[in-house]
């Protein structure tokens, strides 16, 4: 189903064409608004290519189908919306402890609870970062077109894959219910990254070995390593530990595999920062309107730039804070009442100026509003 | 003497088959209480599994959380310790990803039927090819004794301090009514019996469900003045009958005692070949 034709895609569907493209064989799902087309989607085409799809009892039935399927040697993903993710983060975390790739897709839409399913949001960018209980460090991707979508959702599966690790795809209604016509990616166009399987014999395998790179070789269920994964806290052999050594070393590995290696998971798209004074810091939908607000300030003279973050999680600090060097204003454009702005806050310099343009009334920011924002902080 | 000597001397003894199946380098011993039940149902799953002559790369061994969840850790198959509940959907992942896989799920009353009761139904629906292995202590043991949805009306916990005034599942029949195509059960007094069940569960090919009633002595039997573990197995040997003399029982002789034996078996199709079929149907038309 990959093919070079270009196509009026939905953006629920272009995260079908990345998953497939990216190897993802196994979806497993339950309805929800807005991300009901993703598990659609790959209802139909799953079989077509010899993958599995299954509509499970709940979300919590959901990640969990997944997990199972990530540790046979299968890539495999779920899509769902806010409250759907809520019932998830239980075997979200059960997959960030016993480091098993998997890909979750979120098309937000406004909250708490049953809010507003047919209404974008961005409200749930914390959430991707701390939804969970424990300690542990997340990666999180946010797209904003339908494009975007495709490429990004290839990156998400390649990170969980390099990473051992959920990843979680911060969609909105806004993209997910937007058709766009894109090219579709060729064959080989996209670099597909698989798990390293392991090269020791099963007697000398330790199937949470603290590596160099922080990352374990991953065999797959009936591979011949017949290893422990569980939820507690364990020791490199996989067997659960109290030893406050181990303990330790296990933290940390879920935090250094990850924050040590940022450079390979950051991406950030620049435009006009070269001799901008002021910047917006966007990311998601947000940031189409940014780039036309952008486009027209600068035809009005403003020396101004932005920074779409696709990479939103681990928190681009030090890539952030050297684009922002020349700027002594910064705005943060959100659909939500203001969580990436707290980061971006945290990493500027005390004499920059930071301001928030937030909307969480269930309507999109436009090129308009940000430009009256612009005016207002000039 | 080690294992391996023992083997080559003499034809291989009952406690030589439990020893190839633990996991070899895990740190024992393992969290049981002395005489718990649990430990009787270790090892018939592991004759069951020796007589089918199944290869140990091809188990796959899930569970939840609770005293009976920790057993894939110590056996040498593919383990995978799961949240409370929801050992089936993880497991429902690997059969359906690996239809070749043996998934057995070891599980709890209230693991099970309370916090998993949905997946449970479902998972019984669907009709996958899963075993689950229900070891029914009508208790919270790891948290301490609190009262679960198999604890029985009027009995004791250490939230039912004044009596239960909960009504309790039976586990076969809400598996039979959900879907299973096959359903026994036993107790851990009948060893050679749930052995058996295990081993027609596990090859049968569909959702199969033995239930094994097994004595907590430590929680329910103390709170409910049960007595020890042998004074509980021999209350099993009294209250249980087959299902072959159940049947010529009234339900007022039925009540307050264990039906054991294949309570339900049928033939219905299985989710993952149906869906095989779908595979090969649409693969076949591209």
């Amino acid at each position: 189903m990959v093919d070079t034709q270009r196509k009026l895609l939905l953006g629920n569907l272009a995260c079908v064409h990345g998953a497939i493209y990216a190897g993802m064989r196994f979806f497993a799902g339950y309805p929800i608004t807005p991300s009901t087309e993703v598990a659609e989607g790959c209802s139909r085409e799953l079989p077509r290519i010899g993958g599995r799809f299954i509509q499970m009892e709940d979300e919590i039935g959901s990640i969990g189908a997944v997990v199972g399927a990530s540790v046979s040697g299968v890539k495999a993903m779920t899509a769902t919306s806010g409250p759907g993710y809520s019932l998830m983060v239980e075997n979200i975390g059960y997959a960030y402890m016993t480091e098993t790739p998997c890909v979750i897709i979120n098309v937000q839409r406004g909250g708490p609870s049953t809010g507003l399913p047919t209404k974008g949001s961005q409200s749930d960018t914390m959430q991707a970062r701390w939804g969970p209980h424990g300690d542990y460090t997340a990666i999180a991707v946010a797209p904003s077109t339908v494009g975007d979508t495709v490429t990004e959702t290839i990156r998400a599966f390649n990170l969980a894959e390099r990473f051992r690790t959920p990843v979680t795809i911060l969609l909105d209604e806004v993209i997910s219910h937007q058709r766009e016509m894109i090219s579709l990616p060729k064959p080989g166009e996209h670099q597909v990254v698989d798990r390293v399987k392991p090269t020791a014999s099963p007697e000398e395998f330790e199937p949470f070995a603290h590596t160099a790179g922080g990352v374990s070789p991953m065999p797959a269920y009936g591979e011949g390593y017949r290893y422990v994964i569980t939820g507690l806290t364990h020791d490199a052999m996989g067997f659960t530990t109290n030893r406050p050594d181990e303990i330790k070393l296990k933290l940390d590995k879920l935090r250094n595999k990850i924050l040590n290696f940022k450079s390979e998971i950051t991406k950030l798209r620049i435009e006009m920062m070269d001799d901008a004074e002021i910047a917006f810091v966007s990311y998601g939908s947000v940031s189409r309107a940014v780039l036309l607000a952008v486009a027209l300030a600068r035809k009005a003279g403003v020396k101004v730039g932005m920074i779409q973050l696709y990479t939103v999680w681990p928190f681009p600090d030090e890539e952030l804070r050297d684009y922002l060097v020349g700027c002594h204003k910064v705005i943060v454009p959100e659909l939500n009442m203001g969580q990436v702005v707290r980061e971006v806050g945290r990493i500027l310099p005390p004499d920059t100026e930071i301001h928030s343009l937030l909307r969480y009334d269930g309507e999109i920011l436009t090129p308009m509003q940000l430009l009256e924002k612009l005016e207002e902080v000039m | 003497m080690t294992t391996a000597e023992k083997t080559k001397a003499a034809p291989r003894q009952r406690s030589d088959v439990i020893l190839n199946y633990l996991r070899p380098k895990k740190k024992f011993p393992n969290v049981w209480c002395a005489g718990c039940g649990n430990g009787i149902v270790m090892s018939a799953i592991v004759r069951a599994i020796d007589k089918l002559a199944l290869s140990k790369d091809e188990v796959a061994m899930v569970s939840g959380i609770g005293c009976s969840s920790r057993m894939p850790i110590y056996l040498d198959f593919n383990a995978l310790h799961t949240t409370h509940g929801r050992a089936l959907p993880f497991a429902t992942g690997i059969k359906f990803a690996q239809p070749h896989m043996k998934v057995i799920v070891i599980t709890g009353d209230g693991d099970a039927l309370a916090i998993g009761g949905n997946h449970f139904i479902h998972a019984c629906r669907r009709n996958i090819d899963i075993t689950a292995i229900l070891v029914n202590n009508y208790i919270y043991g790891m948290t301490g004794g609190q009262g679960s949805p198999t604890t029985p009306t009027a009995a004791f916990s250490t939230t039912t301090p004044y009596g239960n005034a909960e009504k309790h599942f039976d586990p076969c029949k809400l598996a039979e009514a959900a879907g299973a195509s096959y359903v026994a059960r036993a107790t851990v007094y009948h060893a050679p019996q749930l052995e058996k069940a295990i081993m027609q569960a596990v090859d049968h090919r569909g959702f199969s469900l033995v239930e094994v009633i097994s004595n907590c002595h430590t929680y329910f039997g103390r709170l409910n003045r049960l007595g020890d573990a042998v004074s509980m197995l021999k209350e099993y040997k009294e209250k249980s009958v087959t299902v072959a003399r159940a049947k010529r029982m009234s339900p007022e002789e039925l009540k307050d005692k264990h039906v054991i034996g294949t309570l339900y078996e049928d033939d219905k199709t299985e989710f993952c070949d149906e869906y095989q079929k779908i595979v090969d149907a649409q693969m076949g038309e591209k």
